[in-house]
């Protein structure tokens, strides 16, 4: 959004012009070829919500041992010699973290700021930010993986289950958006 | 030639070849790079979706579906790629609708979906780092509270590794091209929504789009009209080297083994009886599941995407001959760890079965997989024989079984 080009650019990470995004088509193509790439050499798509589950668990593991050992779900993850962060989705979440990190510092549209709608307060915004994430994450380890391991991945794979929640994860956005409208407009 | 992807190395436990977490991290990166510069770290651009003002969730999604399918199948389809060993998420419908809506609710309220709030958060934008934190919460509270609804998490609904070819009994390459078309739709209706909703100016489109979608259906028609492998095609690509393993009988397992096998912990021993129904009725192994040889493909994917790293296979049939059809069958479907009964049921029979009064050998000509006895009555696996007590046997064997360790591929540990 720069009116006159400055003398000399700025050269620092943290404070260049931001560029516009790519072209949805653009980055859709691209984030095809990633996925049919991490399935064609490793089997596994791409995944965000069991790489957290499992950073999750080993906290739990470290803090609270005993407590995996007790409950089934954990035990899959973590229960006696497993070590939780031993599994392809772990090194997937880190490498998106600073994917997009670096992507966001080349382009300049790394800051602080809260991205919200205009008719409510920054407060109200990371408030409900904070209760999606909790539905959100629930969700998506209640349908086995979320918009990425599920819909993406799933729905390259032609999963018949990954397209049935596709569907739901749109359905349920849909039909709750006019009633939280005042959130985004 | 067998399909050099996916590489060997991943179908192993990780740890065995650290690099592989490396490779991992690398897809990742990519991954939050592209969300990244594609929009997706900004939650208004991603709510402006559900008011049909700015559709780029749905352009990035379903490009990169298609994208990723089609290239998937071709490359299947050019023997590249074992799709079989590809993780296709198994479908537990009733637990992935519920958690669905959840998730479109969390969506809608939160701004994000979990891979999106990591970008988010990474490039400073504090609604998507509390959204980070929420999703932690999330997981947290999934583990805490499924205990009372464990049973129909992972039983409703439940039908494995169900594809939309199985779904609408229709060809692989048909499915691809129809869900080209059904996304060339979708992005030519979202284009007018958002002419209208979001007063964009259409003209302004780049006309490159248009040869972007000619390529998607050229590359469809393409895995349409070069169908996938068959079982027999893929046969063809193994059967040297595994007709060398059959001819030296490594594959073929004494019974010895097999019952030592079954009472060792750290083995979870499939039986598959492919012998017809009436054989079955008289006499089986304890512990044996029959399918009839004509219905065993429809259990491969089951069996493909069986969680334990420590299953072995063992067909059996009265001799040798339809298990070694179904050894095959698996094989080419790459079914781990398969293995044949030597000398099958008959084999069985003549070491545990020969005090018991019930069981008489027949006399006269008997033909090739037949029953060589007779049974007073058909008690299944009711007789001594079929359940023989491990350490009451002393038998000498080779011992064939070399459990290959399989990483399992679903990674939020479910299943």
């Amino acid at each position: 959004m720069t009116t006159v080009a400055p003398a000399k650019p700025k050269k620092g990470l943290f404070n260049r012009p931001a560029r516009p995004y790519v072209h949805p088509y653009v980055g859709g193509v691209l984030l095809g070829i990633v996925l049919f790439l991490a399935f064609l050499i490793t089997r596994n798509g791409l995944g965000a919500s069991g790489g957290l589950n499992r950073l999750i668990a080993g906290v739990e593991d470290l803090l609270v041992p005993g407590h995996i050992d007790r409950t089934p779900y954990l035990l899959k993850l973590a229960g006696g010699d497993l070590n939780p962060l031993d599994d392809w989705s772990v090194p997937v979440v880190l490498g998106a973290f600073f994917g997009g990190a670096v992507a966001g510092l080349l382009n300049g549209r790394t800051k602080f700021e809260i991205n919200k709608g205009p008719s409510i307060s920054n407060r109200a915004r990371l408030v409900f930010a904070f209760i999606g994430g909790i539905f959100f994450a629930y969700g998506a380890r209640m349908a086995r993986g979320c918009t990425s391991g599920q819909a993406l991945s799933g729905g390259a794979t032609l999963s018949a289950g990954s397209w049935a929640l596709m569907m739901c994860i749109f359905a349920g956005a849909y039909g709750l958006a006019y009633f939280v409208r005042r959130l985004w407009n | 030639m067998n399909p050099i992807f996916p590489l060997q190395a991943f179908l192993h436990p990780l740890s065995q070849n650290p690099w592989t977490y490396l490779v991992f991290g690398v897809i990742g990166f990519a991954f939050g790079y592209v969300l990244e510069i594609s929009g997706f770290g900004n939650s208004k651009k991603l709510a402006a979706q559900f008011y049909f003002k700015d559709l780029t969730v749905l352009k990035v999604m379903f490009t990169a579906i298609v994208t990723a399918m089609v290239l998937l199948f071709l490359s299947s389809a050019l023997g590249i790629l074992d799709f079989n060993l590809v993780f296709v998420p198994e479908t537990h419908l009733w637990p992935g609708i519920v958690g669905g809506l959840i998730m479109g609710v969390g969506f809608i309220v939160g701004g994000f979906c979990p891979g999106t709030s990591l970008v988010s958060a990474s490039t400073g934008k504090i609604d998507g780092i509390v959204f980070v934190l929420g999703a932690l919460v999330g997981v947290w509270a999934f583990g805490e509270t499924v205990q009372p609804y464990w049973e129909w998490w992972n039983n409703s609904g439940f039908y494995g590794r169900l594809t939309l070819m199985d779904v609408f009994n229709l060809p692989t390459g048909v499915v691809v091209l129809l869900v080209v078309f059904m996304a060339l739709f979708m992005f030519w209706g979202g284009e007018k929504l958002e002419a209208i909703f979001g007063k964009k100016d259409l003209s302004k489109e780049p006309k490159l789009r248009l040869a972007g979608a000619g390529v998607l259906v050229a590359l469809a028609v393409v895995v349409l009209v070069l169908g996938q492998p068959t079982a027999a095609d893929k046969w063809a690509s193994i059967s040297a080297e595994r007709t060398a393993a059959l001819e030296s009988r490594s594959v073929q397992i004494h019974p010895g083994e097999l019952l030592g096998s079954l009472a060792n912990q750290r083995l979870r021993v499939m039986m598959i009886d492919v012998r017809d129904e009436a054989d079955f009725n008289l006499f089986h192994i304890r512990g044996a599941q029959h399918v009839p040889l004509g219905e065993l493909d429809t259990i491969v994917p089951q069996l493909l995407s069986e969680p334990s790293a420590n299953t072995v296979i063992v067909t059996i049939s009265n001799d040798e001959l339809e298990a070694t059809q179904a050894w095959q069958l698996l094989v080419s479907n790459s079914v781990p760890n398969v293995y044949i009964l030597e000398g099958g049921i008959n084999n069985w029979i003549s070491i545990f079965g020969r005090n018991d009064g019930e069981i008489h050998r027949r006399s006269g000509s008997v033909g090739e997989d037949e029953l060589h006895y007779s049974f007073d009555a058909a008690l299944g696996d009711r007789y001594e024989a079929a359940r023989p007590l491990p350490h009451e046997w002393e038998l000498e064997y080779t011992p064939k079984i070399q459990l290959q360790q399989r990483r399992n591929p679903s990674g939020g540990g479910c299943g």
